[in-house]
């Protein structure tokens, strides 16, 4: 439970490690866009990080081939090829299950399930986890609570960038410049949790 | 000669990737809290944009269209790994500091979105030029980033100090916020602002113009 509210406030993968921004300044315009692609990524943030556990501890950490005979080999170096392969190859399952079994999340998650592949906060989150070696429990706590923070970073800008529209902005800061600005504040605001503890 | 010039310069301030594009701000904004790490990574980022930009347009003819991005990211993976485990190997230090942010270049935009923009579709020489213009212009906005933020979050570049610390019995209070997540944001932001006083073409067009109380009186 901590480490689930410390990787939503404290330790934000959007506001604090810069994790995904790519995505967040593009996607963020309109609040149901910013809402789905949210949710999209709680989904494959939460399967694709213990997920990527299993394939690191398994297959490719010293040791072990044991098994197989093969004692020696160190396969770690291959693991953001293959984290990457995860993740892709989650995402296409993903979409394929919502489908066949939940197709009204489908049509409304339709197009963001690709965009989430690209986003650098769900490899980061899965080299986060082999980093700071988490235990299956933790990297699956910690896959949650990454991808929620990362949607409420995301939501909560795109409700206050909705808002802007009305707002009289200097010319050179329009668009670009202002994300940036309204963006540092949140990262601020979010800076306080770390320092005055979760909620 | 003049037209390949354009393809090293371009990117530097008329069409920066960074503050035009918003790409590969992820790592742009990670690495800054010192003018060293801003400058590794950088360094990095170029070295794999211009490989990856090379290899791929080499065998751009040989690439089936439906599996090229698959193919792409393979080679952009590849370089990456490299790259970790040789400043592994000589900068372990770095490598510490940097920790994920070097794999991560994997999932920079820039390095993809050269790829799929301009390597893609051109010859090898071009294609260089565009990549090594694309590096420096991203690593002109890291290092102005990382010195601001190093010079006044430890009021010292590149390690040494410039200005005397108040503990040190100088005059220099550092502004511990520096090296904080949100002034990497803030900096940005300004930076753009500069970029787009200068160039004003950049500009983005409001979705709606906010009219005075005259205005709407007299349409």
């Amino acid at each position: 439970m901590e480490l689930f509210l410390t990787s939503v406030f404290e330790q934000n993968l959007a506001l604090s490690f810069f994790l995904g921004i790519c995505t967040f300044l593009a996607v963020s315009r309109k609040f149901e866009t910013a809402l789905g692609l949210g949710i999209a990524l709680i989904f494959v943030q939460a399967i694709s990080v213990p997920v990527n556990h299993l394939i690191f501890e398994w297959l490719l950490v010293e040791g072990a081939w044991n098994w197989a005979g093969l004692p020696d080999v160190d396969l770690s170096f291959l693991k953001l090829l293959s984290f990457i392969g995860v993740i892709a190859a989650m995402v296409q399952i993903i979409e394929m299950a919502l489908e066949r079994y939940l197709p009204p999340l489908h049509r409304a998650l339709g197009i963001y399930l690709p965009l989430v592949t690209v986003n650098c906060a769900i490899l980061g989150g899965s080299l986060f986890m082999v980093e700071r070696k988490y235990t299956l429990g933790e990297s699956m706590i910690f896959g949650l609570g990454g991808g929620v923070g990362w949607a409420l970073a995301i939501i909560t800008f795109a409700a206050i960038r909705e808002r802007l529209k009305y707002s009289d902005i200097p010319k050179g800061l329009q668009g670009l410049g202002i994300a940036f600005v309204i963006t540092g504040l949140m990262s601020l605001s979010f800076t306080a949790f770390a320092i005055g503890g979760t909620p | 000669m003049k037209q390949s010039l354009n393809y090293l310069t371009d990117p530097l301030v008329k069409a920066n990737p960074v503050a035009l594009h918003i790409l590969g701000i992820c790592s742009a904004l990670a690495v800054t809290t010192s003018l060293s790490t801003a400058l590794t990574m950088a360094g990095a980022l170029t070295v794999v944009l211009v490989l990856s930009s090379v290899t791929i347009s080499s065998i751009r003819n040989h690439i089936p269209t439906s599996i090229r991005l698959i193919v792409q990211i393979t080679i952009i993976a590849s370089l990456v790994i490299v790259m970790d485990m040789l400043l592994r190997a000589f900068a372990f230090e770095m490598s510490k500091k940097l920790s994920i942010f070097v794999g991560l270049i994997v999932t920079n935009c820039l390095v993809l979105g050269r790829a799929e923009a301009f390597a893609r579709q051109n010859p090898v020489w071009p294609s260089l030029l565009d990549a090594l213009g694309n590096g420096l212009g991203y690593s002109l906005i890291l290092l102005i980033v990382g010195a601001v933020r190093e010079l006044f979050g430890a009021g010292a570049l590149l390690g040494y100090q410039v200005f005397p610390l108040v503990e040190n019995g100088g005059w220099f209070e550092p502004l511990r916020l520096m090296q904080l997540a949100p002034s990497a944001f803030f900096i940005l932001g300004l930076l753009i602002w500069i970029i787009r006083s200068w160039r004003p073409e950049q500009v983005e067009e409001p979705e709606f113009s906010i009219l005075s109380q005259n205005d709407a009186r007299h349409p």
